[in-house]
């Protein structure tokens, strides 16, 4: 009980860390932090989303990145076409609100995930994480040579795509934005992993024979699982793609499925604010040692190790002890 | 009395050359303990696997109530109505007594894509997992991480997830393996009231329980039948006490 509420502790200090941060920057006129802490909170997003199939139901997908750049790419294509007023494929036009964008994203990420989900989870262990990763690399190669959405170029966002009642020109507003969505998928995170379906999942990822034998097939529950994953890192992908105004392949590469994979690990697998400490704490590197070395990946490289063989509860659960379960 | 539940028809299984199934057939009557006897290596929990759906078979038929389940999987034929429990303790090791219970609990009620209402606080689920927990004796053991439990508490949990599917046929096997006599007493006058809720093809080494339990007995070695009867035909038969009873007695 006491690991409990000391969890709720932990998750309650990072929600106000990271609403903390930008707060004080905007007090001392540094929008950079802001812009950092808007970064944390999407990149959290997007390990959310990586953190329901790889923490929940042990899929331990290499590939989340695909899911993560064409949210992006959907962003950079609508905002385009809204941008020259060119109609997209079938006379449809683009948009510029992020509200359609976000809908769409999410939208082709859940047809994506279904259809890679349902090939990749026919295997399961190295042969799930390789042919996730051949998926990746697929959509990767795609936009990598397909000219008219910039190529190996990328595709710039010339005008910050609009959210009604927010000047997201400001990056206060993108910021409180891009914090208030993550807070409310963490919430429908929380409801997931304690609903019928969530204790369902987790104990496939346990023991899939025992699931089975009570009446559950792991397939579809697994499935759907990785099918809202998709979406949900979808959608941080489209907003990573308006608070950087540009998309490029490397949003697609299997470098950054490893930084979610990564920020999973460092935070907490499975934990509900696992990704939003792991985010944290890879930015934080990112500014901090990427300042003072060029070699910041190596230190980050042994903080992982050291998480791996001596806190395998990332920072969740070196504080709030090992998760706790019905 | 004699309804057949569960019918097996020239159930095979080939792994390699090994025949670990050969044309198998028999019924579960309703209302009985039928114990599934054999030496080491027989081919009974390759059976048990057969009718509950982890392997597939070569050849023959499965049915239940009549209907031909031969093509389900393993959590269609839980749904259809098999209850099982493994020889080797299979259970969610981070989840509690009682969460290993609401487990099959919920998907008893059969709504797993259910995603909103916190299974912890579903009050129906709770007052049903608490009964099955008062019922196996692993009440005051209820919130006790399921890999924390000792063997024999894992073998009446194994039980109480096959008793919280409500099943139309329980298939146990060898379910006081390694239990200690007192645990495997008390087991056993479990499962001699358990039969009236569903009949019971039970795997078992223990002589003295399959003897004291059993309505019918059948013997099976190199996964094939040899013999099929009531307690007293089994002790009588010559085929049996060559094969086996001779000399795995005392
Ligand atoms: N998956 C498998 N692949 C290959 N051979 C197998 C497999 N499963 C079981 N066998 C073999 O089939 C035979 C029957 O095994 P099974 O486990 O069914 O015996 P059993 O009667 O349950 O024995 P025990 O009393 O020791 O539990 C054995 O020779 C075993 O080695
Ligand atoms: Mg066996």
């Amino acid at each position: 009980m006491a690991d409990a509420r000391r969890e709720w502790a932990v998750n309650a200090v990072l929600a106000a860390l990271l609403l903390a941060v930008p707060v004080a920057a905007l007090w001392l006129d540094e929008p950079f932090y802001i812009t950092l802490a808007a970064r944390v909170a999407i990149l959290a997003l997007a390990g959310v989303g990586l953190n329901l199939a790889l923490g929940l139901g042990g899929m331990v997908s290499f590939g989340h990145a695909a899911f993560f750049g064409v949210g992006g790419y959907v962003a950079g294509i609508m905002a385009s076409h809204a941008f020259s007023g060119q109609p997209m494929v079938f006379g449809l036009q683009g948009s510029n609100q992020m509200l359609v964008i976000w809908a769409v994203a999410m939208a082709i990420t859940g047809v994506m995930a279904a259809g890679i989900g349902a090939l990749s989870l026919r295997t399961s262990g190295v042969y799930f994480i390789m042919i996730t990763l051949a998926f990746a690399q697929m959509v990767y190669f795609f936009a990598l040579g397909w000219p008219a959405y910039g190529g190996d170029d990328g595709l710039p966002i010339f005008l910050r795509n609009q959210f009604p009642g927010l000047n997201t020109a400001q990056i206060w507003d993108l910021f409180l934005l891009c914090y208030g969505v993550l807070l409310v998928v963490l919430g429908l995170f929380a409801m997931l992993q304690h609903s019928r379906f969530g204790v369902a999942l987790q104990a496939i990822r346990q023991n899939p024979t025992r699931a089975a034998a009570v009446g559950i097939s792991p397939f579809g529950v697994r499935l759907v699982a990785f099918v809202l994953s998709g979406m949900i890192t979808g959608l941080a992908g489209a907003m990573m793609a308006d608070l950087t105004r540009f998309v490029s392949p490397s949003m697609l590469a299997w470098q950054m499925s490893g930084e979610l994979i990564v920020i999973i690990i460092l935070g907490g697998v499975g934990r509900l604010f696992g990704p939003v400490a792991g985010a944290g704490i890879l930015v934080a590197f990112e500014v901090f040692f990427g300042g003072l070395t060029q070699h910041w990946q190596l230190w980050l490289g042994l903080v992982l190790l050291a998480v791996v063989l001596f806190a395998r509860g990332g920072l969740i659960g070196l504080i709030a002890g090992p998760a706790r379960h019905v | 009395m004699s309804e057949a539940v569960l019918e097996l028809e020239g159930v095979s299984k080939n792994f390699g050359a090994l025949k670990a199934t050969d044309g198998v057939s028999l019924t579960l009557r309703r209302g009985e303990i039928h114990a599934l006897i054999g030496p080491n290596g027989a081919g009974k929990s390759t059976l048990m696997g057969l009718i509950g759906g982890a392997l597939r078979p070569d050849a023959g038929r499965v049915r239940l109530d009549g209907v031909d389940i031969t093509r389900l999987d393993m959590a269609a034929r839980a749904r259809a109505g098999l209850g099982r429990s493994f020889q080797i303790s299979s259970l969610i090791p981070a989840y509690t007594v009682r969460g290993n219970v609401l487990l099959a609990l919920q998907a008893r009620a059969g709504h797993v894509f259910r995603f909103v209402r916190p299974v912890a606080r579903d009050r129906e689920l709770g007052a049903q997992a608490a009964r099955v927990l008062d019922r196996v004796g692993l009440s005051d053991r209820a919130a006790v991480p399921a890999a924390q439990l000792s063997h024999g508490e894992r073998r009446m949990l194994e039980i109480a997830i096959a008793i919280a599917m409500e099943p139309r046929v329980f298939l146990l096997d060898e379910p006081m393996a390694g239990m200690g006599t007192e645990g495997a007493r008390s087991l056993m006058r479990f499962l001699d009231g358990l039969r009236r809720e569903a009949p019971i093809l039970l795997v078992e080494h223990d002589m003295d329980a399959v003897f004291t339990l059993a309505d019918r007995i059948s013997v099976l070695t190199y996964g094939r039948l040899i013999a099929t009867g009531t307690v007293a035909e089994i002790r009588a038969d010559p085929a049996v006490r060559a094969a086996y009873l001779g000399e795995d007695q005392p």
